[in-house]
């Protein structure tokens, strides 16, 4: 099959839809990839580097278009675009479709498989088609570039011979991809990062990275996950808690990264307008929400805003604004879907409905919406009626019974009383010897490291040759029988010592630093 | 030509030598002069005795020293590192053979003549020298057997194994009571003689009894018996060196299998009674479901999972002996630490078939001591570790030790390295492991698996680098 990767034509988008590293991987799959001119310029990819690649590079869009089985694209299309789709063709890309509900109307009624990417459900196995959390990482990431460009100071603390430096305070609110994208890009920049999130699971990932997380003193013991892992709506009385919360970091902090966002709903407004005007003269706003409506009452999606010594940045477009590293990351959660829907590696995709990635993701397929699929039931939270898989088998320590090892001494204690009763003075001497010898190799031998267990058994087993002491004594003996048994004990034992010695040493030497 | 305090005092200088020897190995720059401790002191005790013990038959003992020694020098010089449970279990065995053979000429041919209680005890002692002797013997035969392949590492469950256990051991009692009854009386012979082959016997079907993963505690239980069967000599001819060296390798070889055990946590007379081990027991309740599926990874990918890492663990098992991939590793782990990348070895107590096993292999390997760590040293490291890679290993990995409570293998400690990033199993097959449990490790979502020959693939994944 042959796929076509047009240039994207919505204002200001940068990203394109493959990279040529990318292309190379596809053509392993059997496909042939085209390229429209130009399409990746914007995100510092030449027509050149694709044709290396081994892409064919088409001039007009209308011929890539009407020439690919497979369209692989960044943006939803315009409707001009979706004019061109056909029924045998294709169509991967962003596409919304709960806010592009007309969009979606066309698109079904030309027919064509429609795939979209931001509709990848969130499980793990189709992690790495998961574009959405690509794009997430990015932009947190540029959230945080953006904010030190507007922001008058150091991330870091200093101190310098012209005086001390603060370190800057960054709060980023909701620790989704995005938000632990940018504590992360702060506190490589050595901001004091705080984070607060309405999942209480995030707080192990938000700790972390070594960011502190912020504890809503609230009674109710409310969990804000909802299902695939995104926030859901939270009640009146926590958002009034939380929004306290805000207002009084506001005051405190220098930078403040909303990234909240609850799917198929406006942003929620966690900072109004008095709460942004109480920063600091020179505070930074990064509203990551902007396009959903914003985070904060003063965002002007897509612009900068000034009010009152505060800068708001209401970005839109913070991925295409690091244009070759979104299209290489997008670029390959395309691949590896692709690699899903060509299980033969052959070039042709087969739409597998069964399958819960493919099937949720497709919006639209032979004339019929499929949007929205059943919905997943699975949280990144473990379960909560399970707690924490403890470590159940671990048996506690049975407080020992005293009976058993008592009644063992005392029955010890009674047999060798009896044998000192019977036995004469020379055994016990010896045996004094033997028990006496015992202790002494206990403490010995468990002082000798794990790593040296080998070699401890070649060597004792060298040393317990010893044993060649008693043949010898019978060597000497008139008796012909005696003397040739114990002739061969002796020869027998001292393949022992020798070899027990010889490969204790051998291995001994092996051991260096 | 010396005369017996002389010999006495050089016996007591050969002891603390031995002591020495066996402190010497607590750690491993001061093992290689306790070593040499223990040559010196086994030569000390030899001359000692050839001088003044010995008074005739010169030629014929040192033309026994000569050969048996050349024997093993050349055997010692041979051997591979992975067949050093081999080795250490037949030279178990000659011990065995040794204790055996002095027991019966000292009682053929005895040096002092005893009366009543005296001989009484003697000849418990003789009897238990010779019992111990044999069933070292016999036992280090068929271990040797098992460990070098020659006897099928299943373990041998006969019917009712229990019950014959226990006749041999009251067939034993009452032939020593024959036994001293019929010495008092001039005779004897014939009671030491069944008792020997019961020994025998009774060697034979422990060790046939116990499986595969079970060897480590086998082959350091024989070891401690061996010290046992000196200790009894010893106690035969009254002579206290033979008693201490006895009592200090049977200490020893009983301490390791206690560690062995525990670190299986299983207890001792569990092991003996056998039947756990390759094919054997019962699957667990979890072994026939299917657990999901399993994400195999190509040695491209591992090589650049290597690079991209910041800290590695490796946690070798008997597969990797087997596949000889020591090397490999080793060159690995040489690149990888070359450009910066920490990479740590985990070794569990009861990896591969002998207590500190795979340390020796990986010392032979050249790969440096102070990156092995024992278990305890790097469990709790897990998390921090990026890249976990499991060779040849399989039930000193299984979480379900730790989760089910049903498990053949439950509660033992295992080396935790789900809790890492990724997990990189390298496996023939889907095979279980010696315990027959199914892995729940294979099918974590962070775990990976890289099909076969473990130095094939390693070889491949090295090329990468």
């Amino acid at each position: 099959m042959r796929i076509g990767v047009p240039k994207e034509i919505y204002d200001g988008e940068c990203r394109v839809a493959t990279t040529p590293d990318v292309v190379t991987q596809l053509k392993k799959l059997g496909f042939d990839v085209a390229v429209e001119s130009g399409a990746g310029e914007k995100a510092s990819f030449s027509d050149d580097a694709y044709r290396e690649a081994g892409c064919e590079i088409i001039d007009s869009a209308s011929d890539l278009w009407s020439k690919s089985d497979l369209v692989l694209k960044v943006r939803a299309p315009e409707s001009d675009e979706a004019a061109r789709l056909r029924a045998d063709q294709t169509l991967i890309s962003f596409l919304w479709p709960a806010q592009n509900t007309e969009l979606l109307k066309q698109l079904t009624d030309t027919g064509a498989t429609v795939m979209a990417m931001d509709s990848v459900p969130r499980i793990s196995r189709a992690q790495k088609v998961d574009a959405l959390s690509s794009m997430g990482n990015i932009a947190g990431y540029r959230a945080v570039v953006e904010a030190a460009q507007h922001f008058g100071r150091f991330f870091t603390g200093q101190i310098t011979a012209a005086g001390k430096v603060p370190p800057a305070k960054v709060l980023v609110i909701g620790a989704g991809v995005a938000g632990l994208a940018a504590i992360g890009a702060a506190k490589s920049m050595g901001a004091i990062v705080r984070s607060f999130d309405t999942r209480p699971e995030v707080k192990e990932q938000v700790e972390s990275m070594d960011a502190e997380f912020l504890m809503l003193d609230f009674e109710d013991d409310e969990d804000g996950a909802g299902e695939g892992g995104y926030a859901k709506v939270m009640s009146e009385a926590f958002i009034k808690a939380e929004m306290e919360l805000f207002a009084e970091q506001a005051k405190d902090v220098d930078i403040i990264i909303t990234t909240a966002l609850i799917p198929g709903r406006p942003a929620p407004k966690l900072i109004t307008a008095e709460t942004a005007r109480s920063m600091k003269d020179g505070s930074v706003i990064v509203d990551l929400a902007a396009e959903q409506g914003g985070n904060c009452e003063l965002t002007v999606p897509g612009e900068v805003a000034h009010v009152d010594g505060v800068t708001i940045i209401g970005y839109t477009d913070l991925p295409s604004r690091l244009a070759a590293q979104s299209s290489q990351l997008y670029g390959t959660n395309l691949r590896h879907l692709l690699t899903d829907l060509t299980p033969e590696k052959d070039g042709n995709i087969v739409v597998d409905m069964e399958d819960e990635v493919i099937r949720g993701t497709t919006v639209c397929k032979d004339g019929e919406t499929t949007w929205p699929p059943p919905a997943p039931k699975l949280s990144a939270a473990p379960p909560k009626a399970e707690p924490a898989p403890a470590p159940a088998p671990v048996k506690e320590e049975e407080p020992r019974s005293f009976v058993g090892p008592a009644i063992g001494m005392a029955l010890a204690g009674v047999a060798l009383l009896g044998l000192g009763a019977v036995a004469p003075a020379s055994f016990m001497a010896h045996f004094t010897v033997f028990v006496l010898a015992c202790f002494v190799g206990y403490m010995v031998i468990w002082n000798v490291s794990a790593a040296l267990h080998t070699p401890l058994m070649s060597v004792t087993n060298a040393i317990s040759s010893i044993i060649v002491i008693g043949a010898l004594m019978q060597i000497s003996s008139t008796n012909s029988l005696t003397m040739w048994v114990a002739a061969v004990t002796v020869g027998i034992t001292s393949i022992n010592i020798a070899g027990g010695f010889a490969v204790t040493r051998r291995m001994l030497e092996m051991f260096r630093k | 030509m010396i005369n017996a305090g002389i010999v006495t005092v050089s016996y007591i200088i050969a002891t603390i030598l031995f002591i020495l020897a066996l402190g010497g190995l607590s750690n491993q720059e001061t093992a290689r002069r306790g070593n040499w401790y223990g040559i010196i002191g086994m030569a000390i005790a030899l001359i000692a005795t050839i001088l003044g013990v010995v008074t005739a038959q010169y030629t014929v003992l040192l033309v026994a020293l000569l050969i048996g020694g050349s024997i093993g020098l050349f055997a010692a010089s041979r051997v591979q590192m992975t067949q050093m449970p081999e080795l250490v279990a037949i030279l178990h065995s000659l011990v065995g053979v040794a204790a055996v053979a002095v027991g019966y000429v000292n009682f053929m041919d005895p040096t002092e003549h005893l009366v009543g209680v005296e001989l009484t005890i003697h000849d418990i002692e003789t009897y238990l020298g010779i019992l111990i002797g044999a069933v070292t013997f016999s036992g280090s035969v068929i271990a040797f057997g098992k460990l070098s392949g020659r006897i099928s590492g299943n373990p041998l469950a006969l019917p009712a194994r229990h019950w014959l256990n226990l006749g041999l051991l009251i067939g034993a009692i009452w032939f020593g009571r024959e036994f001293v009854l019929q010495s008092a009386a001039g005779g004897g012979m014939e009671p030491l003689i069944i008792m020997t082959v019961i020994a025998l016997l009774f060697g034979i079907h422990m060790v046939m009894a116990i499986g595969g993963a079970d060897m480590p505690v086998v082959v350091s239980m024989l070891n401690s018996y061996s010290g046992w069967a000196a200790s009894a000599t010893g106690f035969m001819l009254g002579n206290d060196l033979l008693i201490v060296t006895g009592a200090l390798v049977g200490s020893s070889g009983a301490i390791l299998s206690y560690i062995m055990c525990r670190a299986m946590n299983r207890k001792f007379l569990a092991v003996i009674a056998g039947g756990f081990g390759t094919g054997g027991g019962a699957p667990a309740a979890s072994g026939g479901e299917d657990q999901g599926e399993v994400d195999p990874i190509e040695p491209l990918e591992t090589a650049e999972l290597f690079l991209n890492a910041k800290e590695v663990m490796i946690i070798p098992g008997y597969g990797m002996a087997v596949a000889q991939a020591q090397h490999t590793v080793f060159e690995i782990t040489r690149t990888l630490r070359e450009k910066g990348v920490n990479v740590r070895f985990g070794i569990h107590p009861v990896a591969g078939r002998m207590p500190g096993h795979m340390n020796v292999l990986l010392a032979e390997a050249k790969v440096p001591y102070d990156i092995v760590f024992e278990m305890d040293e790097i469990n709790d490291d897990f998390p921090n570790v990026d890249v976990s890679v499991v060779i040849g290993a399989n039930d000193i990995v299984n979480p379900s030790a730790l989760t089910d409570p049903d498990s053949p293998i439950a509660g033992m400690p295992v080396l935790e390295c789900w809790k890492g990033k990724v997990s990189i199993v390298l496996k023939r097959s889907m095979a279980t492991g010696y315990a027959g449990v199914q892995n729940p490790l294979f099918f974590e979502d962070n775990t990976r698996m890289l099909f076969g020959d473990a130095k094939a693939t390693l070889d491949e994944v090295l090329k990468n680098l």
